[in-house]
């Protein structure tokens, strides 16, 4: 059953935020959202969680509308990280914690577990402003996560981390995907869910312009890039039969070839004509789908 | 019911933690400690020497009635020869600290000026100038040929009773004292509403400002989050009161002082408190909950003060005409007023308080003050919900809308 969305329309007045939005994330699923700022996102998330009643159509958890007597199910991780600046790191997660229904014991053992894990075990009784952004950035997560909820939203998860911190991050969101829990995030950034994701929504003014799953998309979507580096008259190519798209990097070019064919065709024509030290087909990227379904660059 | 009571802790604790409040508490503390010892603390810094006035008498006979009357334990006076201009000197130099002339005039009555360096010591002049007045009554009562006993039966004051006809009216003492009560109390009220008022608002400012409120609303519905707020600052509050009082209590018995007597309230009737009791608590329901909802609209702290402003002056309103029905409180403007729910908690209580006001008049202010309430805190945890997450510019009546809209569908 998981987490669906049925035809969910929010408006703000004369405005649309979110146009007949459909969704399935299976149980222990991992979904990605993905949409540039103010396409959709966090609005779609504040009615998964009923801060916000949708408009039109429903959103169901297990068959079931989201109320408060199932907080204790959910965990979120807002877009805009908010926690009490004043209030140790340890105080806060445990009133977080219980607030979502958990024991204090329980919390407890879980909060030591994951501070421990994100090596920040030292700061559990400093204030939360005392610590880095970073730091922060790390207890919010655990304070999503700290209750072991079975739907997991993050909103914006990896914003503002160093690249060790977004690794640190990404492990821990694998492993609960591990352990059954489902899991909705939104990014702006395409690698992070083209790496995590096997079902991905691209939202655009709060239409999804691209939804599925992610290995089904990019077989059905059958262009795929190619990646030529070498000496010769490789922007001739720009001109061969079957490329649609091509784009001059420092060592030689990258097509986007109509299919797999061209591929071999292009390699017959290189063949004696230039140097080619690297000759390699890629599966296309989020990106490629994005500008071929919408027509414009993905900002 | 279990998460009201975890906001409700939570709210008490951390409150309670606060530096600012344990310094605030001390403070007033040792506030309330020396104003129950202030007779002993002005005694200590004011020095046992007595004044000493040196006076010159050119009416050669007054002099020894004016010992007589003055008060030794304060002033000692001390005859000295006719160099009014050495005197003076010596007054400045310090060696006397006030030089008194006495004189008569042309009709025979007697005139005194007194000299001293300043005249920010105002006792020794008062005392002086009343015992020279004295002096003046003997003079013309021996004048007109009066007898010392005339001169008492004059003086008497003439008897002045004061009985209320109405059967339920209260006497002079009760009432005397009632509206020692009243007063207390709606002074007790007006400081209550005006500090934990505002630190509901901050307090649910400050968690919309650190954007906690998302997650908390995520966790808590709105309305169990709005009662634990205020109930766990009431909680604070009356701690805080508690202490106060315990301090106050203490402070006074150790000073040895009757506290029931000096506050004159040993004689207060049961019913007086019962009704001081549950209009203070539904005056501070119906503006916690005004205070809350204008906090949850606000985005950051700074703009709460702005915020509030509009209710504070409702309650500062509310206490001046209080203040103004503390002696008339049966004009028509008073009792009308009492029926603003608003204003009911301290003006229905001034009424029942100091007159015997009719039970359905007090009956009907209740229904509507807990009516407005109870629709205050529905609209209320609309807005709250809303209201948290909307962030940006100010202007509370559109906010307001527009929060309750997020809340639609």
């Amino acid at each position: 059953m998981g987490l669906e969305i049925i035809e969910v329309t929010k408006r703000f007045g004369e405005t649309t935020a979110v146009d007949r939005l459909t969704l399935t994330v299976p149980e222990g699923g991992m979904f990605g959202l993905l949409g540039a700022n103010g396409a959709g996102k966090t609005t779609t998330f504040r009615m998964i969680l009923g801060l916000l009643l949708p408009t039109e159509g429903v959103i169901r958890w297990q068959g079931e509308t989201i109320d408060y007597a199932k907080s204790h199910l959910i965990g979120y991780l807002p877009e805009e990280r908010g926690l009490y600046p004043k209030l140790k790191v340890q105080e806060q997660l445990l009133y977080l914690g219980r607030l979502r229904g958990m024991k204090k014991a329980d919390l407890l053992s879980e909060m030591n577990h994951w501070l421990e894990r994100f090596h920040i075990r030292d700061y559990a009784n400093k204030r939360v402003e005392e610590l880095s952004k970073g730091n922060q950035q790390k207890i919010q997560f655990i304070a999503a996560v700290l209750h072991r909820p079975k739907l997991l939203i993050l909103d914006e998860p990896f914003s503002g981390l160093d690249p060790v911190n977004v690794e640190l991050l990404k492990e821990a969101v694998l492993d609960l995907r591990q352990n059954g829990t489902t899991i909705v995030f939104s990014s702006h950034r395409m690698e992070h869910v083209e790496e995590l994701c096997e079902h991905v929504c691209i939202l655009r003014r709060g239409q999804a312009v691209v939804s599925g799953a992610l290995r089904e998309l990019k077989r059905s979507f059958g262009r795929k890039n190619l990646l030529v580096h070498g000496e010769g008259a490789l922007e001739e190519l720009e001109r061969f039969p079957g490329v649609l798209r091509c784009k001059r990097t420092a060592e030689g070019v990258r097509l986007q070839i109509a299919n797999e064919e061209t591929a071999q065709a292009i390699f017959a024509h290189l063949a004696g004509k230039a140097t080619v030290r690297l000759f390699a087909l890629e599966e296309p990227s989020l990106n490629d789908i994005f500008i071929e379904k919408v027509g414009a660059a993905y900002e | 019911m279990n998460k009201f009571w975890l906001v409700l802790g939570h709210t008490y604790i951390t409150k309670l933690k606060a530096k600012a409040f344990l310094i605030t508490t001390a403070m007033t503390c040792l506030l309330i400690i020396g104003l129950a010892n202030i007779q002993t603390i002005v005694e200590f810094f004011t020095s046992d020497e007595k004044e000493r006035v040196a006076v010159i008498d050119r009416t050669g006979s007054l002099y020894k009635s004016l010992e007589k009357q003055v008060n030794r334990e304060e002033i000692t006076l001390t005859k000295i020869i006719d160099m009014e201009d050495e005197a003076k000197k010596a007054v400045k130099e310090g060696e006397w600290d006030g030089l008194l002339v006495l004189s008569m005039n042309a009709e025979g009555w007697p005139e005194a000026v007194y000299y001293t360096n300043t005249l920010a010591n105002n006792r020794t002049a008062e005392e002086l100038k009343g015992v020279v007045n004295q002096l003046k009554t003997a003079i013309s009562a021996a004048k007109i040929g009066l007898t010392e006993e005339q001169i008492a039966v004059l003086g008497r004051p003439a008897s002045f009773q004061k009985i209320a006809l109405e059967e339920n009216a209260k006497t002079e003492e009760e009432l005397n004292q009632a509206r020692s009560l009243v007063y207390i109390l709606l002074f007790a009220m007006y400081m209550f509403v005006l500090m934990y008022g505002g630190m509901i608002a901050t307090e649910v400012a400050t968690e919309k400002s650190s954007r906690v409120m998302e997650i908390l609303v995520s966790s808590v519905s709105p309305v169990q989050q709005l009662f634990g707020k205020i109930i766990g600052v009431a909680l604070v509050s009356l701690t805080q009161f508690f202490v106060f009082f315990a301090v106050g209590f203490a402070a006074l018995k150790t000073s040895g002082q009757e506290v029931w007597r000096l506050l004159g309230l040993d004689h207060v009737p049961l019913s007086i408190w019962m009704y001081a009791l549950i209009f203070f608590m539904l005056g501070y329901f119906l503006y916690a909950v005004l205070f809350a909802v204008l906090g949850s609209l606000v985005s950051r702290v700074e703009d709460v003060q702005p915020a509030i402003t509009p209710v504070m002056l409702v309650v500062v309103a509310a206490f001046m005409i209080a203040m103004f029905g503390l002696n008339t409180p049966e004009s028509a403007f008073v009792i009308g007023a009492s029926f603003i729910p608003f204003f009911t908690p301290m003006l229905m209580f001034l009424r029942v308080g100091l007159v015997s006001v009719p039970l359905w008049e007090v009956v009907l202010s209740f229904i509507l003050l807990a009516a407005t309430i109870v629709l205050l805190i529905y609209i209320g945890a609309k807005v709250y919900r809303g209201g948290v997450l909307m962030y940006g510019r100010m202007n509370i009546f559109k906010d307001m809308k527009q929060a309750v809209q997020l809340t639609k569908k």
